[in-house]
């Protein structure tokens, strides 16, 4: 059979998708964020049944399925427990790589936080190494007000 | 559970890019293909489950504009946002309710139209995480090194798994990347997010696969071969990675565990003739392959190396190639399970694994494999 198609030029609609779009924190992560711009601290919520501490907090415990109600100050030291090293300029990456992206259990917490580290080669980075918070100078009351965390 | 079959399948090439076609024109060559395959016409088809995603797809309600070209119209349809295998389960449930007999199940994704490492950052908390910049390949590339740091799984053993997987496309006229290549290959190939390498990554590709599903009454009334749905069940782990251990994958374990209960299967390493598991990435076939108890806790790497999950093996695995040879993502579930019914019937051409009866196929939806789906497929009822 012959192609109708063949020798047709293929177009395509060169666009984007851009939407811009407001995410409520809600009471929850709003007083975590706060205490990150305000007092540099690091909060969790604290599950009354199993005793386990959220961070990044939220307001349900999922093993237990009730209200956390308890706010615990955590420390801004922690364990590395992943990590990667971004090489390539992938295009959702904020800053030039190589990039340290790690899961980091801050002490007294019972998850792990995403964040990046920094301050290290990027060779040097161990599962189990030792890590503390750097805040920003300037801080907005976001995730980034942990600049990264530095090898202790 | 009642008894239910697929009793069609129908895929597209995966390509890098299909510039040429539109996810309608996709869906419309996987379906017509299904339908052949079932000896059916579209007028047997009692219901139909598209299933896509409204971010790759670059609009919403994106499962609705491939309705017509599925054979949809004046049809009940509804959709799943996620991948295939969640499709298909849909699927299957509606043919178990009584009200249909059959559901026509696609997928379809077009990796080529956008930016994946920006589609699926959009993945990630937007309070809490998404301005780290986190996307689907650094992701689990912390889950990598999470889950080699634990069992000790070597590069080699990982780049082992993109040679074979990229060697068995080679016979896969379907498959996007074959290619002959060399554990050495791989480890001199760019390195994207530490311990992950160009060629230890899938690639983000082009396709649409369509199923056809039967109640047990309407699965004899075609031309094909029935191949009997014999367990299926998926499971969710938290949403956080924080908040899982990222070197298991306790969702797997459970979901796997609930598939063969339901097939009476008592020893899967023994039981399953052929397995097609989701290799988005090289480490995720070993860790799964443990994780559902095909093999060893921290074994997986050995194993394959001795030649285990070749298709000449003892459980060969992705003998179509795989993802890493292929990766429509929303599609990648649905053919995984084709991939298994062609097994099953014999019609795997120049990649048949001999002697198959028993199947185990496999989806993932979410970061890291938040959520896994595992089917147990059978010849024999």
């Amino acid at each position: 059979m012959k192609d109708q198609f063949s020798g047709i030029e293929a177009m395509v609609n060169k666009s984007k998708i851009g939407v811009p779009y407001s995410w409520w924190a809600g009471d929850t992560a709003s007083k975590f964020l706060i205490s990150l711009r305000d007092d540099k601290k690091i909060i969790g919520m604290k599950c009354s049944q199993c005793s386990k501490v959220y961070i990044p907090p939220r307001k349900v415990c999922p093993t237990c399925f009730i209200d956390n109600t308890e706010w615990v100050e955590v420390s801004d030291e922690g364990t590395v427990i992943s990590f990667t090293v971004a090489r390539r300029q992938l295009a959702s990456i904020p800053k030039k790589v190589p990039v340290i992206y790690a899961i980091i259990m801050l002490d007294g917490a019972d998850t792990g936080i995403l964040h990046f580290i920094d301050n290290i080669q990027p060779d040097a980075v161990k599962i189990g190494m030792r890590v503390k918070a750097v805040f920003a100078d300037e801080r907005k009351g976001r995730i980034r007000d942990i600049a990264y965390f530095k090898p202790l | 559970m009642e008894r239910a079959a697929i009793i069609g399948i129908g895929s597209t090439k995966i390509e890098g890019n299909k510039v040429r076609e539109t996810f309608a024109d996709m869906a419309w060559e996987a379906t017509n293909k299904a339908l052949a395959d079932a000896g059916m016409t579209i007028d047997d088809i009692d219901n139909v489950v598209t299933t896509s995603n409204d971010f790759w797809d670059g609009r919403t309600i994106s499962c609705m504009a491939v309705g017509d070209a599925s054979g949809a119209a004046d049809k009940n349809v509804s959709c799943v946002e996620g991948d295939g295998t969640y499709g298909a389960f849909y699927g299957l449930t509606r043919c178990l309710s009584g009200s249909y007999g059959t559901t026509l199940v696609t997928a379809h994704t077009k990796g080529s139209q956008s930016i994946s490492s920006l589609i699926t950052n959009a993945a990630f908390d937007p309070i809490y995480s998404r301005e780290l910049g986190m996307d689907m390949i650094t992701a689990c590339a912390l889950q990598a090194n999470a889950y080699m740091h634990r069992t000790g799984t070597t590069p080699e053993q990982l780049a082992l798994v993109s040679v074979k997987n990229h060697g068995n496309a080679m016979k896969n006229p379907l498959a996007h990347l074959p290619m002959n290549i060399s554990v050495n290959d791989v480890l001199s190939s760019e390195m994207i997010a530490d311990p992950l390498h160009k060629l230890d990554c899938s690639p983000v590709s082009d396709g649409c696969c369509a199923m056809i599903i039967a109640n047990e009454s309407r699965a004899a009334k075609y031309k094909q071969k029935p191949v009997w749905i014999k367990g299926v069940s998926f499971y969710a782990d938290s949403f956080l990675l924080g908040d899982r251990d990222l070197s298991r994958a306790r969702s797997l374990t459970a979901a796997a565990k609930k598939a063969y209960s339901m097939a009476g299967i008592s020893d899967p390493k023994k039981e399953i003739d052929v397995a097609e598991i989701y290799d988005a990435f090289t480490y995720q076939e070993l860790m799964w392959l443990e994780e559902m108890g095909l093999c060893g806790d921290s074994e997986a790497g050995k194993l394959l190396a001795r030649g285990q999950f070749n298709v000449d093996g003892a459980l060969p695995v992705n003998a179509s190639g795989g993802l890493l040879s292929g990766h429509p993502v929303i599609a990648a579930g649905l053919i995984r399970m084709a991939e298994i019914v062609k097994q099953l019937r014999g019609d795997a051409g120049a990649y048949q694994v001999p002697k198959a009866k028993t199947g185990l196929a496999h989806g993932v939806n979410g970061l890291c494999g938040q959520s896994h789906c595992v089917w147990i497929l059978d010849n024999e009822k």
